[in-house]
């Protein structure tokens, strides 16, 4: 239910508004057309996933296994999931949120709970994320990969090492050379932690001053970036940018010049990882498939070709040294370790996270 | 056929006009009256919105913040109009004096961009524009033909990309097509003997241009104008991804809300604003071509 009007060629708001519901609805018709099975359920799954997150075998090796044909489409943020998701599940079995709309999703009653039994190889994962702050037991959701905030950095145009969130965000040392996330609660929660507060429990007064050094910042940000900036930094059009260590891990085998540290000041944690949303036609095949997916030798596959950090320890194992002991995969130091994950609190933050956004935008 | 026939043919009638009118409500109007009821409404909890009557979301939207914000998208989408209508209008020319087989290849230039999907579109205007760009590269490569020969200072990559110029040039870009075809259109109809005429009666060809071929083309140029602005005032990939730091439109805004913000009732609201800024648009239109038909 659009109302942009740009996608659409036609200048008319109604064929907008019809392509999308359209769509929606042929989808509802699929899913609910196809329940004729074998054994409680056909050899199908819906997965929603983020683009180039899978190994490059993995969904094939899974159907030889199984027999199940897995059908992946691609969602690009959280809140795309999260939207797609908030008026009834339209026939996805399993999805992929990062750990703070596990969070957002399990208050809102929009995930089922996972069966342990049917997922052996949660033996796999290593010791630090058997019980996250926000899935305590892992009741929802089971961890897929983890990431961490950081500068993704032009070595030979930066001068040092750019060990501190002050060159992004309170100072014209790389004047025009920066583009950071446009994600608001990454942005000011970052802010507050660079000004010396937790990533979480961030007050009215801290995000004002958060906003206002942002601000002030402004003339110096060449652009807010929708989680592309590995590309905008690997093309040259900014020398410093916000972004994931997995992200710029992928484009430092492409270009030796580029590196990647965490800030000192510490960083923002988040996990993806494998739920399955309420109304899942076919549970069964979903806990098969994220079993699979926790497999140390699927998980090898997978950290082979997306280059992100695994929470996997037997996949982990299974890894070449240059994976296993990449400093920029796997960073150390005093960044790192005072590194949080951020919690999802309620939808007031949320609103005020953004409102804070769209008034750096507009100044 | 006449309008006797078609009132005669009652049943002929409601099966053309059935399925569209079907259509356009299920899929448009009641969508569209959901958000509607939205746009009075308040989140509780995650996931519900109750329908509470407010106008809490309408008070918040007009706020000098969101205001403002819906100015310069007017500011962006109007100067998008006059430089399509200035750019256009000599092609649309052009277009109507060509020869016969001349005009249909033209035509098809002029549409051939819109079938190619608009993100692609955008996309290939980043790989054109941006600092390592083709233009860049070009003019990179030319800096350095001189440097041969003359001494001059390294080459510094223009910056066209990631600002507000960047936008501008991306919204022109993608609606010049929505001025043209009208223009054509109604220029395609003009009688030329009232050209020749005020060329043989002494006028120039500015003046017959201002004074004969414009006020005759005025209905296409209004509608032009309509549907350029409409669009580019909504416009939301472009600002998102030619725009820099401060160039987020109000569209952007209203996808935050869905999105991001999770706040429904309040991107229902500021799309709603939007949809009754465009009505005025209409009906300004409406306005001044009944005073001309009056005249």
């Amino acid at each position: 239910m659009s109302l942009r009007s740009e996608h659409s060629r036609r200048s008319i708001l109604a064929g907008m508004g019809i392509a999308a519901v359209g769509l929606t609805f042929g989808l509802e018709g699929c899913s609910k057309e196809k329940t004729a099975v074998a054994d409680g359920e056909e050899a199908k799954l819906n997965f929603y996933t983020w683009d180039t997150y899978i190994g490059k075998t993995t969904l094939s090796d899974f159907r030889a296994k199984t027999g199940i044909d897995v059908n992946m489409s691609l969602f690009a943020t959280n809140d795309e999931l999260f939207a797609k998701l908030k008026a009834g599940n339209p026939g996805f079995d399993v999805i992929v949120p990062s750990n703070e709309f596990v969070q957002r999703m399990s208050e809102a009653d929009m995930l089922m709970p996972l069966d342990h039994a049917k997922i052996p190889n949660f033996k796999n994962v290593e010791k630090a994320f058997l019980d996250p702050p926000y899935d305590p037991g892992r009741k929802w959701s089971m961890p897929y990969t983890w990431l961490v905030l950081g500068i993704g950095y032009r070595k030979s145009k930066v001068q040092g090492v750019p060990d501190s969130w002050k060159y992004l965000f309170d100072s014209d040392q790389y004047k025009g050379r920066i583009a950071l996330l446009s994600e608001s609660a990454d942005l000011i929660r970052l802010g507050a932690r660079y000004l010396g507060h937790s990533v979480n429990g961030i007050d009215q007064a801290t995000i004002d001053q958060v906003t206002a050094m942002f601000i002030k910042q402004k003339p110096n940000i060449k652009a807010f970036h929708e989680d592309n900036g590995q590309d905008m930094l690997l093309a040259g059009d900014v020398d410093l940018v916000l972004e994931y260590n997995g992200d710029i891990a992928q484009i430092m085998t492409e270009d030796p010049d580029i590196d990647f540290i965490v800030p000192k000041e510490g960083s923002l944690l988040n996990s993806d990882t494998l739920c399955i949303p309420k109304g899942a036609p076919r549970p069964n095949n979903a806990h098969a498939f994220i079993n699979y997916l926790l497999d140390a030798k699927a998980g090898a596959e997978i950290a082979e070709t997306i280059s992100y950090p695994t929470p996997n320890a037997a996949a982990r194992a299974l890894m070449p040294e240059s994976y296993r002991n990449n400093p920029v995969i796997f960073p150390s130091g005093i960044g790192f370790d005072r590194s949080e994950f951020g919690k999802f609190e309620g939808a007031a933050q949320q609103s005020a996270f953004e409102t804070a956004m769209t008034k750096i935008r507009a100044a | 056929m006449s309008g006797e026939n078609w009132r005669q043919e009652r049943k002929t009638l409601l099966a053309t006009l059935g399925p569209p009118l079907f259509w356009l409500t299920l899929f448009f109007l009641v969508p569209l009256a959901v958000v509607w009821a939205y746009s009075f409404g308040r989140n509780v909890g995650l996931t519900e919105i109750e329908i509470s009557g407010t106008f809490a979301n309408y008070a918040q939207a007009i706020q000098p913040l969101y205001l403002g914000i819906f100015f310069k998208s007017i500011v962006m989408a109007a100067a998008c109009t006059v430089i399509c209508l200035v750019a256009g209008f000599p092609v649309a020319l052009a277009i109507t004096f060509a020869p016969d087989k001349v005009k249909a290849w033209l035509l098809l230039a002029v549409m051939l961009p819109f079938w190619t999907n608009l993100l692609i579109r955008t996309y290939a205007l980043i790989a054109v524009l941006r600092d390592e760009g083709y233009i860049n590269l070009t003019l990179g490569w030319i800096w350095k033909q001189v440097g041969l020969v003359l001494n001059v200072p390294p080459f510094v990559p223009l910056e066209m990309l990631h600002n507000n110029p960047a936008v501008l040039f991306g919204l022109v870009y993608v609606h010049l097509p929505f001025m043209v075809l009208p223009l054509y259109a109604a220029l395609d109809r003009l009688d030329r003997s009232l050209i020749e005429a005020s060329l043989d009666l002494g006028a120039g060809h500015f003046r017959t241009m201002m004074q004969v071929v414009v006020p005759l083309a005025l209905p296409g140029i209004l509608s032009g104008v309509l549907i350029t602005f409409i669009p580019a005032l909504g416009a939301y990939l472009t600002p998102d991804l030619l725009g820099g730091p401060d160039s987020q439109m109000i569209a952007n805004v209203i996808e935050r809300q869905f999105k991001r913000a999770n706040d429904w009732p309040f991107g229902a609201a500021l799309s709603f604003l939007l949809l009754y800024l465009t009505f005025v648009m209409v009906a300004v239109q409406a306005l001044i071509q009944r005073r001309r038909g009056a005249r």
